[in-house]
């Protein structure tokens, strides 16, 4: 049984016909093609489907994709506006924080996140915000200095 | 802070160079922040099916019977794989490059050995289904005694695990359960040594945990052919090892990969790509298997736990003059990869350090748990950790700083290593200078004046050697400590040495094993100054 | 109850690339008609930068600009046989492969320019900047782009390499384990400061200092990435994770990452690194590799610390704050160890 799903992703209308008890992860992979959303456990524990619903991040692999009909999502994909690049997408490229590549795109969620609701973060700041993040690779640092980094950058933009 | 030392053997490179040596940003860094580099699952394909298998929930067990015939008429499930269906069941991953012999199924047949093992695999049009039919097959079980203890499972009566080795240990040179290192006299040397430590060190098994876990698509192509997207960290390998099971020509099988979500180790034993070409095959279909997180964390292979004894003889002037290791490596209940580090664990014995005694017996032993592998270090991290561990506590036994104590004994260009190789572009005193420096770590003057190069340390002809204990013929290198010593690099003023504990007269050092540059001059050159 | 603090250290080698040898690799290199170049390999990037490395070293073989070079990897119908990413063979092995292909299509690329410039090749070298000239005379001089187009449409000359590395396969001695199991091998100095709590068993890593040796930093910030991940993943060695808990008892096993435990952002600490190049003879440009050996001193490093602060030793890893706790009941609670 499928149930047709509307909702806003990157900000363009979508609408897809989900499997009833479907995920948002899987939906969002294999019915609407995003696949820079990844799936690390499918069960909450690695934050690697961290997307953003309404702004606030959220595991898509524990997400009912039919509870989202109507809401905003944001994943990696839609960070770059055209060509140009996302400060935080320009900070992790900076400061190396990405090794494998596979929680990047979690990583830049759930920073991002953050940043939106909090421009100038505390080092403390940002190690919560990731603390549900796992990287194999990095060891976090580079990764906790290029969200710090990135908003430094924002409030000199604005400055 | 991370800085480059550019200044120490400046003088055997050649820095003149356009590209190495920039921190060029890397070719995939686009790729990774904008969720565009494209890893093994990232391709959408039509029709796709699923892999799922059942596994075992018992340690050791004989099958007695198998009922999958409500799971065939499951909604969604296309195929049923069973032992059978597997052309070639019985594999050892390093039958490439001929080493061990074929001793895993990759169904189990009648046995289960492990708590994990695969059994049957379901093929179905989502892994929901294949899930939910897994759970309508019966299975039942003759439950068998288990072993999961490495000395355990050297015992006489132990259950054995491995019908390939019953004994339970891989054998080497077809007539040893172990592999042997034999350098020196190590008895001898414990019987002249002041302190002599004997200690029992465990490693863990580690999970490799990447954050993509272990799988792979297979793809029926025009003419035939299998594409192949993997998650593994050696395509060919998997490739072959692939081909060998479905017993295919390997130009069938066209393997795609390359951009992998983290390894450490957990990706070569391919453990998904043989079962998800025979479901394709088997069905004429896309299919994928993928492991789930638990199976990642509880079935796929682990890094082995192995079990350590040192015992080690050091004199009170530093220098360790025997180490004897008996090691166990969990090899789980196939052999996988843990035969090969049981020997780069002997070539590793006993460390950086130049001992003129060593002797070892390191075993790759069945247990009943999965099969350990390859991880980060393999056959070394154990190894080190133990050790290391160890130069502590002789440090501590003899009174010796411990950084100073590995300067000590490490190993340099022109000594003889247990595996009777000589050393050469040795740099461990270096390192520990550096990193010692770095840490505010005080060392006294000589061994900050040392060196891994010949003749070992700067102040070496000019404090006087003591040439009755000079280098023997069969070592050359170490009478050439008259070419120009070289100071590795600038260093802060020493502080003013600390007195060095009151010491005897070193006793003479063991006599080295015939042929061997190794030699106790460079000890008596260093204790020789203090003497004086 | 109280906090301790102390030090520890451990050095420690590791070899290059499979034991005993019999480990190949194999690289091709070609350009296209305007000049660009793509090194085709069959070899993993799992997030060490094989792709980055293998790059730059063609490039620099090459004598072309970084930006002209591309790695395609892995596919089995194009990229030439390698045999895998592990063992901290990539650099070494595949990183010679690839200098062995670069090396030959650049022989090529010398010839046509020769051609085009009427000159003997050996008068010519590259500016490293998209161009080759006669050595002396700069003006004299011709780009890459052209020498490439000139090579496939006037000429009929393939600028392409093929590359092999291979170390022989040795054997080892069964009675004495005589054998040659490397080539080359990467060093290292690991010191590390923690606390441990008395009153809990916790321990804090508060600082890592180390220095490697690697033969040649080819990518100082990849070097970097592998240093300051492969410190953290010793660090969740000795203190944190296993599968297995109570070894060899199978029981109490984690199934997922809510009860596998790694330090996670908040339980990191700096790391001073320093990078010594000492160059091994067969490398490329004398790298050797430090994908493993960089997590391997930690383990130790810890333990030897633990000990410094409070007195106990713990030779079981992981070191749980339950180890911590009995070893210091059995010792009579923590008598730290002269300060480091």
């Amino acid at each position: 049984m499928k149930t047709p799903v509307q909702f806003r992703l990157n900000g363009e209308d979508v609408a897809a016909f989900a499997e009833s008890g479907a995920n948002l992860l899987d939906v969002l992979r294999e019915v609407v093609g995003d696949l820079s959303v990844k799936g690390g456990c499918w069960q909450g524990s690695c934050g690697a489907c961290t997307v953003l619903i309404d702004g606030a991040p959220r595991l898509s692999c524990l997400t009912l994709a039919e509870s989202i009909a109507g809401r905003s999502i944001e994943t990696a994909a839609g960070l770059r506006r055209g060509a140009e690049l996302h400060p935080l997408q320009i900070a992790f490229m900076e400061r190396f924080a990405a090794q494998c590549g596979y929680c990047t795109s979690g990583m830049l969620m759930a920073a991002k996140a953050l940043l939106d609701r909090n421009p100038s973060p505390t080092r403390e700041d940002v190690v919560e915000a990731l603390g549900g993040n796992i990287c194999r690779c990095t060891g976090y640092e580079p990764i906790i200095q290029a969200v710090l980094d990135a908003a430094s950058g924002d409030r000199r933009r604005r400055a | 802070m991370f800085e480059l030392r550019k200044d120490i053997f400046a003088d055997e490179r050649d820095d003149n160079l356009k590209e190495i040596g920039q921190p060029t940003q890397r070719q995939d860094m686009l790729g990774h922040v904008t969720g565009t580099s494209t890893y093994y699952d990232d391709h959408r394909i039509a029709g796709l099916l699923h892999l799922k298998v059942l596994r075992s929930p018992h340690a050791h067990a004989r099958i007695r019977s198998i009922d999958d015939a409500a799971a065939a008429r499951a909604p969604g499930v296309k195929r049923i794989i069973r032992a059978a269906d597997v052309p070639v069941n019985l594999n050892t991953l390093l039958s490439l490059i001929q080493f061990g012999k074929d001793d895993e199924p990759s169904l189990a047949n009648d046995i289960v050995r492990y708590k994990g093992e695969p059994i049957l695999g379901i093929v179905a049009t989502s892994e929901r289904a294949a899930i939910e039919a897994l759970g309508l097959v019966r299975v039942s079980y003759d439950q068998l005694p288990a072993v999961f203890d490495v000395e355990e499972a050297l015992k006489p009566g132990a259950p054995s695990v491995n019908a390939t080795y019953p004994k339970n240990t891989f054998e080497y040179h077809g007539k040893y359960d172990h592999q042997k290192l034999r350098y020196g006299d190590v008895e001898a040397g414990f019987a002249q040594a002041d302190v002599v430590l004997e200690e029992r060190y465990q490693m863990s098994p580690i999970e490799h945990a990447p954050v993509e876990t272990n799988g792979s698509i297979a793809v029926p192509d025009t003419n035939g052919r299998f594409v192949v997207y993997t998650s593994t960290q050696a395509l060919f390998f998997s490739l072959d090892t692939a081909a060998k099971i479905n017993a295919v020509p390997s130009n069938q099988l066209h393997f795609i990969g390359g951009t992998v979500g983290g390894g450490f180790g957990g990706k070569v034993d391919t453990m998904t790509e043989p079962l998800v070409i025979l479901a394709a095959r088997l069905t004429g279909a896309p299919v994928r298997y993928r492991f789930s997180r638990h199976e990642e964390m509880q079935f796929g292979a682990p890094r082995g736990a192995e079990r350590i004894y040192v015992k080690d003889g050091v004199m009170r002037d530093g220098r360790i003059v025997a180490r004897k290791v008996r090691a166990y490596f969990d090899s789980g209940a196939y052999t996988r990869l843990s035969s090969y580090a049981v020997v780069k664990c002997v070539a590793h014995i006993p460390g950086p350090y130049t001992i003129p005694n060593a002797h070892a017996d390191v075993y790759c032993v069945f247990t009943n748990r999965t099969p350990a592998t390859a991880m980060r270090g393999f056959g070394v991290t154990a190894l080190d950790f133990a050790l290391e561990c160890q130069m502590d506590k002789l440090a501590v036994a003899i009174g010796m700083d411990p950084i100073e104590f590995r300067i000590l004994n490490a190993y340099r260009d022109g000594d003889m290593k247990a595996h009777r190789r000589e050393a050469k572009n040795c740099a461990l005193i270096e390192c520990a200078q550096v990193a010692a420096e770095k840490a505010n770590w005080p060392l006294r003057e000589q061994f900050r004046r040392m060196s891994s190069r010949i003749g070992g340390g700067a102040d070496r002809t000019a404090a006087g050697v003591d040439r009755s204990r000079a280098p023997t013929p069969a070592a050359p290198a170490r009478t050439a400590a008259a070419a120009p010593q070289r100071v590795a690099y600038e260093r802060p003023a020493p502080p003013a040495p600390t007195p060095p504990p009151a010491r005897g007269a070193p006793p003479p050092p063991p006599s080295p094993p015939a042929g061997s540059t190794h030699g106790a001059p460079r000890f008596s050159s260093v204790f020789g100054t203090r003497r004086r | 109850m109280a906090k301790h603090r102390g030090r520890g250290v451990a050095t420690i080698n590791y070899p290059i690339g499979m034991n005993l040898g019999g480990d190949p690799s194999q690289a091709l290199v070609h350009s296209n008609p305007t000049g660009k170049f793509t090194v085709t390999l069959s070899s993993i990037d799992l997030g060490q930068g094989m792709k980055s490395v293998t790059r730059q070293i063609c490039a620099e073989t090459l004598g072309v600009p970084v930006e002209d070079v591309f790695v395609d990897t892995a596919d089995s119908d194009t990229g030439p046989h390698c045999m895998g990413s592990f063992a901290s063979r990539g650099t070494h092995r595949v990183g010679n492969a690839v200098m062995m292909a670069a090396r030959e299509a650049r022989a090529v690329m010398m010839e046509a320019a020769a051609e085009e410039l009427e000159v003997d090749p050996a008068d010519l070298e590259t500016d490293g900047r998209g161009a080759i000239h006669v050595k002396g005379a700069p003006h004299r001089s011709i780009a890459v782009r052209d020498v490439a187009i000139a090579a496939q449409f006037r000429q009929g000359r393939t600028i392409a390499g093929r590359g092999i590395f291979l170390v022989p396969l040795s054997d080892v001695d069964a009675e004495t384990g005589e054998m040659t199991p490397a080539t080359c091998y990467a060093h290292a100095c690991f010191i590390v400061e923690v606390e441990v709590d008395d009153e809990t068993g916790d321990v804090a890593v508060l600082k890592m200092t180390s220095a490697y040796e690697l033969g040649r930093a080819l990518n100082p910030k990849l070097v970097e990435q592998q240093l300051v991940g492969g410190s953290w993943m010793g660090m969740s060695h000795a203190l944190y994770e296993t599968p297995e808990p109570y070894y060899p008892d199978t029981r109490e096993g984690p199934r997922d990452f809510n009860e596998y435990l790694m330090p996670g952002p908040g339980d990191i600490c700096p790391h001073d690194v320093a990078v010594l190049e000492r160059p091994a003879s067969d490398g490329p440009f004398g790298a050797k590799g430090l994908g493993e050996m960089c997590a391997n001193p930690v383990l130790p490093a810890v333990a030897n610390a633990i000990f410094n602060a409070v007195g106990v030793r713990v030779n079981e890893l992981p070191i749980t704050p339950e180890k911590v706790l009995r070893a210091l009941k059995a010792r009579g609670g923590a008598v730290p160890a002269r300060a480091r």
